[in-house]
């Protein structure tokens, strides 16, 4: 009987607060998430993201996430256990996941949802994704100074348009400051192992790079160009600044934070709609981590001023003239890349000697 | 002291027991685990075998997709019996699942966007055609050259899979997909081309259909047919199996053949429906769990027909598990690992007699 006590009062409690005060229940926001939370990249930056939601919203928002959902035949019912379960919006947080949330959506019409990085929106279905583009400008000016061999090692994951759009921005701003710049570039196949990173980021030092940029969610190749030396990486993704100040002398950090809580504050204040947002460093979606004490004076305030003012928008990171890699023009002079052709982007620039596999 | 004296055949009883043990201890030592994580271990256990069949919200969703998860693996695990029974090892169903896959869905793509209705019956043929001609390549290399089935079967999976990419990023690639990787969606945008639930709301599609035929037939098969006589006296018995006449080669190519075709088959089934599009992530194991159903069930047709059901069981409550407790995906794994590992320590118990003796006398 002891044991009743304190159940009774719980249930008294529980009752005088579900009076008309407290009568809406808290929203709920779920997230699918691609890889484990301790990825310590873009799942990691997801979940800082959702920890973000928490914080801003305290008690009025609840959040559910499930990670490692598989992209294919896993991922619908993920989703769709996540909007039985009572979810009111949902950030799905990886391309793979585009047919699945589009599916999912229709048979919930009353949830919001909201797919990262895909292009198929719908009624329910918003689709956002960040110009990280504009960190790999940055990060190729960065590089360019940097090399002293003028070979730059490019782990990529996988042959879409987001990883040959940096490719490509990281390509030209390396070569503005540098005109002897080479970019070695390994597909890897992967956003996430630890094991293949490793091999792809040794690979490349063997072939004579001295800078290591990554597609690719893991730390590992920061380990590798920690023990061969005299190497230089950038974080992705999250800061990565357990390596600095060397290898690591600057980064490329996704800031999910500000758009899931806006978009959340739209499910509270019902004025939710669908949309297709694509921020940049301007609207601190991207971000550029501090660059260290390895990279000169100079070199890091020019890698600032670039920065900056892709920040405030005067200057385009696709801004002609630039030539495709056949050597016809894309870009006349002054002109700058339209997000239609940016987002579908299949070719390579001038001067990028490889080939897109396929 | 404890002493394990070995019994003249397996125990009927035994083999029968142990899987239910197996699960017994799972849950025990699974529920020990998620205690030592801070989670009540009764609703963790509860959560993943009770609320997908039984949850009031979820249940209704979660029984008809156990089904959509156990078909392809009841209809792999089938397949990969019969090679297991006569002791040939197919373990790259894997691989002959994606090319099931690639080669059913690259007909399919070929006629978009006709709508004829011979367009999925003739996809099904080829599914299973890529799935039989990917199992061939180790069954012909074992037959004339004796190499090792194990070793090519499972090295054609690496191979499957970069084809998978290949595919995907190349020739069966969405031409309106934005450069993206991965095929046009069967399942939502060509209607003659997909797989879709026969009945509405009860998971049941081609595939799962295919995997009920499959346990009957091979049931019948090795119960009243000359062939399954043949695969059962391989696996016990070799040298009888020689002097009565049975030409190892051909049981060889039969039995990769077979499952191989069935790995096809549930590839395609499998991408023309729940899956939807040829995309780089589409291998999902499915081709190496079977392995585990495949021993689960005992071998037998009926035993992997519960064994896939249960594991299916343990994939979605496992996955409700991580919605509603917040569990770690990781741990879902291990639950499911643990499962196996007591499921072959407890094979002890049907192979040999656990006697207690006094310690003898130096």
């Amino acid at each position: 009987m002891k044991s009743l006590k304190p159940i009774l009062a719980g249930a008294v409690l529980a009752l005088g607060l579900t009076g008309p005060a407290m009568a809406a229940d808290p929203v709920k926001v779920g997230f699918i998430y691609v890889g484990p939370v301790g990825d310590g990249g873009w799942t990691y930056e997801h979940n800082q993201g959702r920890l973000a939601v928490e914080e801003h919203f305290g008690d009025a928002v609840e959040t559910v996430f499930q990670e490692s959902v598989p992209e294919g035949a896993d991922a619908e019912r993920a989703i769709t256990q996540m909007a039985l379960s009572g979810a009111d919006l949902i950030f799905t947080t990886s391309f793979g996941y585009m047919d699945a949330t589009l599916a999912a959506a229709e048979k919930f019409p009353d949830v919001k949802f909201e797919h990262a990085t895909g292009f198929k929106m719908g009624d329910n279905v918003s689709v956002y994704s960040a110009r990280f583009y504009e960190g790999r400008a940055v990060q190729g000016t960065i590089a360019g100074h940097m090399t002293q061999s003028n070979i730059v090692g490019y782990i990529a994951s996988f042959p879409i348009p987001e990883v040959i759009r940096g490719i490509n921005s990281a390509y030209i701003h390396a070569k503005r400051v540098n005109p002897d710049v080479e970019f070695k570039i390994i597909w890897a196949y992967t956003w996430f192992d630890p094991a293949k990173e490793a091999d792809a980021a040794t690979a490349l030092i063997d072939q004579g790079a001295d800078v290591i940029l990554q597609h690719t969610d893991s730390t590992a190749p920061q380990a590798a160009a920690q023990s061969a030396g005299n190497v230089i990486t950038f974080g992705q993704a999250s800061d990565m600044s357990d390596y600095g100040p060397m290898p690591r002398v600057s980064s490329i950090i996704d800031n999910w934070g500000p758009y899931y809580i806006a978009r959340t504050q739209a499910v509270i204040d019902g004025t939710w709609a669908s949309v297709n947002t694509w921020d940049g460093i301007g609207a601190g979606m991207v971000g550029i981590g501090d660059i260290s004490d390895a990279v000169p004076a100079d070199v890091r305030a020019e890698a600032e001023a670039l920065r900056d003012a892709l920040g405030s928008g005067e200057y385009h990171a696709f801004t002609g003239p630039i030539n495709k890699q056949d050597g016809s023009v894309w870009l006349a002079d002054g002109e700058t890349a339209d997000d239609g052709t940016l987002a579908g982007m299949g070719f390579y620039i001038e001067g990028i000697t490889d080939d897109i596999p396929n | 002291m404890i002493r394990l004296e070995k019994r003249p055949s397996p125990s009927r009883l035994w083999t029968v027991v142990t899987p239910v043990l197996a699960v017994l201890a799972t849950m025990i030592v699974g529920g020990l685990m998620f205690w030592a994580m801070g989670k009540d271990p009764f609703e963790t256990i509860r959560t993943i075998f009770w609320d997908p069949l039984f949850h009031e919200t979820f249940g209704p969703y979660s029984r008809p997709q156990l089904l959509v998860k156990a078909g392809p693996l009841i209809l792999i695990a089938i397949g990969l019996s019969l090679g297991f029974r006569a002791g040939i090892w197919n373990i790259g169903a894997e691989g002959q699942y994606i090319m099931g896959a690639i080669v059913g869905a690259g007909v399919g793509l070929a006629f978009y966007p006709s709508e004829s209705i011979l367009i999925f019956p003739a996809m099904v043929i080829a599914g299973a055609f890529g799935g039989w001609a990917w199992a061939m390549i180790p069954g012909l290399l074992k037959v004339k050259f004796g190499t090792n089935e194990i070793l090519v079967s499972l090295m054609l999976v690496y191979v499957a899979e970069s084809w998978l990419a290949s595919m995907a990023q190349g020739l069966l690639r969405n031409p309106d997909g934005m450069g993206f990787p991965g095929s046009r969606n069967l399942a939502r945008d060509f209607p003659a081309a997909s797989n879709l639930e026969l009945i509405s709301g009860t998971g049941m599609h081609w595939g799962v259909v295919a995997a009920f035929i499959a346990v009957i037939f091979a049931y019948v098969l090795l119960s009243r047919h000359m062939l399954g006589f043949q695969v059962r006296l391989t696996g016990e018995a070799p040298r009888a199996a020689r002097f009565s006449g049975v030409k190892p080669a051909r049981l060889i190519l039969f039995c990769l053949g077979t499952s191989g075709a069935l790995a096809g088959l549930a590839g395609l089934f499998e991408v023309a429906g729940p899956a939807g599009q040829v995309s780089i992530d589409f291998g999902s194991g499915y081709g190496f769990t079977a392995i585990i159903v495949a021993f689960l069930g005992r071998l037998h047709p009926v035993g992997i027909l519960l064994a896939g059901l249960l594991m299916a069981l343990t994939y979605i409550g496992g996955e409700l598990a991580q919605l509603m407790l917040g569990l770690p995906g990781a741990a879902i794994q291990l639950f499911q690992g643990m499962l196996l590992f007591f499921l072959l320590a407890m094979d002890v118990l049907s192979n040999y007699r656990i006697r207690l003796t006094k310690p003898e006398a130096a």
